[in-house]
């Protein structure tokens, strides 16, 4: 038991060695060293991970306590680290499909510079390293560490190619929008800390009955204003599809193996703080349906490969805050985990074909590529029928458990749900329609330089396809197999105290599978519908109108957002430059030194040199001491 | 004798004194009457304590005019201030040839 709490700071530790290596050393390192440095930390932090993930397999719960980060008489923060099947279950997901995309990267950004390469490697330790600390923490604090790592990491890798302009302004606009999110996050800490004066895990779950509802509500509502921030939900998520600016394995590390799940991760392990306040539940549920939807709605029209895969992250992070919300626990943290497979694989897989088009991303100038580049193409399929819902592939089961909890909680959920998943099908095939099928739409040029990726890109793409298809297999549901569950049991012991409090929807199975049949049957003719439609795409002229161009334009959310809250901060700060700054506060800074230049010039005038004068003005001042002193 | 009769004296002494401060040009002049506004003030010095004096040893016989003894500190004060202002004038008449004050006003600036 104990030799577990003397390995385990070793993984966070090791990608922070590889991140002051890379960082320190990007002047002098080769490009093959940074690749093994910056792979092998993480490789390395996995082996250990699967250790760890082997030994809290029976129900163990270990917490470290390393030093003290904040000791005060009123309030003491140790540096904890807690180990448990949620946290274990994370570090796999991070380090795992961490390392795929590092060995990606080492190919896919060869053509940068030496010093940049090491740079890149630097930073994508660096995340890992932030990810880690986030789901190791044994307290929000150390949580809130990680939590501001990630979203500092995700600054610097989005505008990693900071000479182009729009790049920093995506980057600064993912910035400052978990900012908002994190000041959420920051004051529910504050809010636990004046309730119960801790902000350990088992502590605020132990005593979370001393607090009152309003409390609760409270608290959990800025939590997850915080989760909206970090997993991209409405009114946070512009950023994410922004964040396509960063190279392609960057996205791929944001959407599927870091950043956007700390949310998922967070709620989850709050869960029963969620599960004892009903109203944030209702919030959190409705919040990600509406995320589902309308992101979905929005990648039905995109032409760019990576936007249409940013917004069916953002509609596939609504469905895991629905799970959440309708306090399915586990389907949540399953789909977390299926859709770091099959959502890595995508972006791998885009960034493959990117890759070889040469940077083009408008799929209107692709089309058949799959005759060019096989491995890319049976690997993206797959990941296509895995996110669709397809079964067996692994996206089926976790969406199907999300869905099946949340039509017990509310039919409606389901219906709206549902119709999400009938689009994700559609989009997805669109896209693999417009990219794989068809004739190739580009320039000569462009065909001409068609390929199959190297062995670096298309190793981790075979490795995430075999996980897009078996990953699910962990959580058959009870229907299909007794026991089969085994993801549930694993995470049993983390969710027990909900688990006791809420109460179990039960459903009969004939209402389970008719479910899963609508469901899957309403997807899978999106999909045929789809793979018909698009798999026949040519290039047309014709500007998309009414419902599509609204579509294509993503609602004008951005354009909202521009003038509701952008236009007005920067005519108040122009206000506040022009007028506030620049007449009242230089006004009194400069009036002071203004009047005592003046004053001190009139003043010198008194220096006369004529000491009758000094005389006199002496006996004056006597006089009127003496007057003050006998008179006053 | 009433104390006043020995106020009247010194105030009119230091009033000429400082009079003749304010109007003089006369470097020495000024200085005479900076002694005379000393010796005001050592006058009332020496009156007061004579009075309290008097008025002390109807009860306490044994008081001694203590007070008298601040005097000849102030003349010897007195007599050193002298010797370094007399010093002082000597040194601005060998270089201007005027013990003029208003002659001295380079002092200025």
């Amino acid at each position: 038991m104990n030799n577990i709490l003397q390995i385990v700071w070793l993984i966070p530790i090791l990608p922070l060695i590889g991140f002051l290596i890379n960082g320190l050393g990007r002047n002098n390192l080769s490009k093959t060293l940074t690749g093994i440095i910056g792979s092998g930390v993480i490789l390395a932090a996995f082996l250990i991970s699967v250790y760890v993930f082997f030994s809290v397999k029976g129900g163990n719960t270990h917490v470290a306590h390393y030093f003290d980060f904040i000791n005060t008489a009123s309030l003491k923060v140790g540096f904890d680290f807690q180990i448990d099947q949620l946290s274990s279950l994370f570090l796999l997901i991070i380090t795992g499909v961490g390392f795929l995309i590092h060995v990606y990267s080492t190919s896919y950004m060869h053509e940068e510079a030496s010093k940049d390469f090491a740079k890149y490697f630097a930073f994508l330790n660096l995340f890992v390293f932030s990810m880690l600390l986030l789901v190791m923490g044994g307290n929000y604090i150390i949580m809130f560490i990680g939590w501001e790592g990630v979203g500092l990491c995700s600054y610097l890798l989005i505008g990693y190619w900071f000479k182009n302009n729009d790049y920093n302004n995506a980057a600064k606009k993912a910035f400052i929008m978990n900012r908002i999110g994190d000041l959420g996050f920051l004051l529910a800490v504050f809010w636990l800390l004046s309730k119960l004066g801790t902000t350990d895990y088992h502590q605020v779950f132990a005593n979370v009955s001393k607090l009152t509802t309003f409390d609760i509500t409270g608290i959990t509502l800025l939590l997850f204003v915080g989760a909206t921030g970090k997993s991209a939900q409405i009114p946070l998520y512009t950023w994410l599809p922004d964040a396509m600016a960063g190279p392609t394995p960057v996205s791929a590390l944001i959407h599927a193996a870091t950043m956007v799940t700390a949310g998922i991760y967070m709620i989850a392990r709050s869960n029963i703080l969620f599960t004892m306040a009903p109203a944030t539940q209702t919030v959190v549920a409705v919040i990600g349906l509406a995320t589902a939807i309308l992101a979905a709605t929005i990648a039905l029209k995109q032409n760019d490969i990576k936007k249409v895969l940013a917004y069916s992250t953002v509609s596939q992070l609504g469905y895991m805050f629905l799970g959440l919300g309708v306090g399915a626990y586990t389907g949540a943290v399953f789909h977390v985990m299926t859709h770091a497979f099959f959502k890595a694989l995508l972006f791998l897989g885009a960034g493959s074909v990117i890759h070889a088009m040469g940077g083009e991303q408008d799929m209107r100038n692709m089309g058949g590529l799959k005759k060019y580049m096989s491995i890319t193409h049976v690997t993206f399929l797959l990941g296509c029928l895995a996110i669709a819902g397809m079964p067996p592939f692994s996206g089926f089961f976790s969406k199907d458990e999300i869905l099946a909890a949340s039509f017990a909680s509310s039919p409606a959920y389901w219906v709206i749900g549902a119709l999400g998943a009938f689009m994700t099908a559609f989009y997805m095939f669109r896209l693999y329609g417009m990219t794989f099928l068809g004739k190739f739409r580009g320039t000569h040029e462009q065909e001409h330089h068609l390929h199959e990726s190297p062995a670096a890109i298309t190793f981790p793409l075979v490795i995430l396809a075999i996980l897009a298809v078996i990953g699910g297999w962990i959580g058959i549901p009870e229907i299909f197999m007794h026991g089969g569950h085994r993801l549930e049991i694993f995470l049993e012991p983390v969710f027990a105290q909900s688990n006791a409090i809420a109460a179990k929807h039960e459903m009969s199975h004939a209402t389970e599978y008719l479910l899963m049949g609508l469901s899957v049957g309403g997807s899978l003719i999106a999909l045929v519908y789809a793979w018909n439609k698009f798999g026949r795409y040519a290039k047309s002229g014709t500007e998309e109108a009414g419902l599509g161009k609204v579509l294509a334009n993503k609602w004008y959310v951005d354009e909202l957002y521009e003038t509701i809250i952008v236009k007005p901060l920067q005519s108040l700060a122009s206000v506040f430059n022009n007028v506030i700054e620049k007449n009242i506060i230089d006004g009194f800074v400069n009036g002071v030194g203004k009047a005592i230049n003046y004053g001190s010039r009139q003043v010198r005038l008194l220096q006369s040199g004529q000491v009758g004068t000094y005389v006199l003005l002496m006996v004056f001042g006597i006089l009127v001491l003496f007057i003050i002193q006998l008179f006053l | 004798m009433p104390v006043y009769y020995y106020i009247f004296l010194a105030v009119a002494l230091f009033c000429i004194g400082i009079i003749g401060v304010l109007v003089r040009r006369n470097a020495i002049i000024i200085f005479m009457c900076v002694e005379l506004m000393l010796n005001a003030a050592n006058l009332l010095l020496v009156a007061f304590s004579k009075m309290h004096h008097q008025a002390m040893s109807v009860t306490n016989p044994t008081a001694a005019g203590d007070a008298q003894i601040f005097v000849f500190f102030i003349m010897v004060v007195a007599a050193a201030e002298v010797s370094v202002g007399l010093a002082i004038i000597v040194m601005m008449y060998r270089n201007t040839h005027s013990v003029d004050v208003n002659f001295l006003n380079r002092l200025k600036n």
